[in-house]
């Protein structure tokens, strides 16, 4: 596998949707106002909202992060570039994993940029707002990833775009539990560190097996 | 150099063909005609490794061709029925993506063997249908060349003055040694083909 033809096909990716700002722009938006309907819920009282803050953060941005899944080989399969990248001498993995970097320099890094706006709302305190955009991070490129293999798996599939959160988000559960455990111990001043090395375990897990499996489903496909 | 033999395909329960069998040589073209559901574009898929035979082999210089499919994908140039293009793409930029893809170039070279420099800035969205099937066949102008080329209904949408472009890339091509197979229902600029009926 030679590294040239892998960066090309992801700066391909950045460019298309340099070119379709609104994609990622849906799903910050979309992110920002799950965050926004959480005080409504509760009720504005900061105590209540700042104890719902870690899990509603974490569990905003994963839902929003799944938005642009369904087309990330969708649109590819339909008008015939998926048979091209597949004959290009790439592998399916380094596909798949090309893809997932994408995904997350498109989607889940536009969603740290608006987390302080979905924090203040959240009356998250602001010591833990670094850790709330680490543990973002970690867990939105671990979505990438599994997203990735389930838009591979369902691609074709005749109802794909509802059976892939139905299959990514159970085995996203970890992600949130860490996430918002490393969020919730910064808010209450304890070190976060533990939870955020948990969760790079699970990214680093995700890493090398996610791709291979999202390459085996292309390949079958 | 390209050699079928005893090749089958199913789609879910039903056998689309069974039993074909054929040669290529350097030079040579081969044209699959058929009704519609014949199995053209599914032999041209399975001649170019996307889909595995549900029988027979495929042979490379007489050795099997789809044991490191993605050598095999570099000796060949797929042209799907779907020109694989981007609509906020210009052509320029997709054929640019193209080469960087299989590691080449000669971008300006296959704008220009298909008469597209002038369009050349375009985004794709603009472009007509005919216009979009001459970006298309431009990738099979890229360097590095490759030796086999699979072509599905690559006259769809072209006009006469096209499709003459057209026959000079693949006169080409056949002068330099490479094969050509093509699945059409029209007319191919493919003189002395081979024609296989499903």
């Amino acid at each position: 596998m030679s590294g040239r033809p892998w960066l090309a096909l992801l700066l391909q990716e950045l460019r298309l949707a340099a070119r379709h700002p609104g994609d990622s722009l849906a799903a910050v938006l979309f992110f920002v106002l799950v965050a926004a309907l959480f005080p409504f819920g509760s009720g504005p009282a900061p105590d209540a909202l700042a104890r719902l803050a870690p899990g509603a953060l974490v569990a905003s941005a994963l839902l929003a992060a799944l938005l642009p899944l369904d087309r990330l080989f969708g649109a590819d399969a339909e008008d015939g570039t998926l048979d091209q990248l597949l004959l290009s001498g790439l592998t399916p993995a380094a596909l798949a994993a090309a893809k997932a970097t994408a995904h997350f320099l498109t989607t889940g890094a536009p969603l740290l940029l608006a987390t302080p706006a979905a924090a203040a709302m959240l009356q998250l305190p602001l010591p833990a707002w670094p850790v709330a955009l680490a543990s973002l991070g970690l867990a939105s490129a671990f979505l990438s990833l599994l997203g990735t293999a389930g838009a591979a798996l369902t691609l074709g599939a005749r109802r794909g775009g509802v059976l892939l959160p139905l299959l990514v988000l159970p085995l996203a559960v970890p992600a949130v539990i860490f996430g918002a455990a490393a969020i919730e111990a910064a808010a209450a001043g304890l070190p976060a560190r533990p939870m955020l090395l948990l969760l790079g375990a699970l990214v680093a897990a995700a890493l090398p097996l996610a791709p291979l499996a999202a390459g085996a489903a292309l390949r079958e496909g | 150099m390209l050699e079928a033999r005893e090749l089958a395909c199913l789609r879910g329960e039903r056998v689309v063909f069974a039993g074909v069998s054929f040669r290529v040589a350097p030079g040579a073209a081969l044209m699959l005609t058929g009704a519609n559901g014949a199995g053209k574009s599914s032999l041209l898929r399975l001649l170019s490794g996307l889909l595995p035979p549900a029988a027979g082999a495929l042979l490379w210089e007489g050795a099997d061709a789809l044991v490191d499919r993605a050598e095999h994908a570099r000796r060949l140039r797929f042209l799907s029925p779907q020109d694989a293009l981007k609509p906020a793409l210009t052509a320029r930029e997709s054929l640019a993506f193209a080469a960087r893809l299989q590691g080449g170039g000669g971008v300006e070279t296959a704008l220009e063997a298909l008469g597209l420099l002038s369009l050349a800035d375009l985004p794709v969205r603009l472009l007509s249908t005919g216009q979009r099937r001459r970006l298309a066949l431009a990738r099979l102008a890229l360097t590095p060349t490759a030796q086999l080329w699979l072509l599905d209904e690559p006259t769809l949408g072209l006009d006469a003055a096209s499709v003459a472009q057209l026959g000079g890339l693949l006169a080409r091509h056949r002068e330099r040694g490479g094969a050509v197979v093509a699945a059409t229902h029209l007319s191919l600029p493919l003189p002395g083909a081979d024609e296989l009926r499903l």
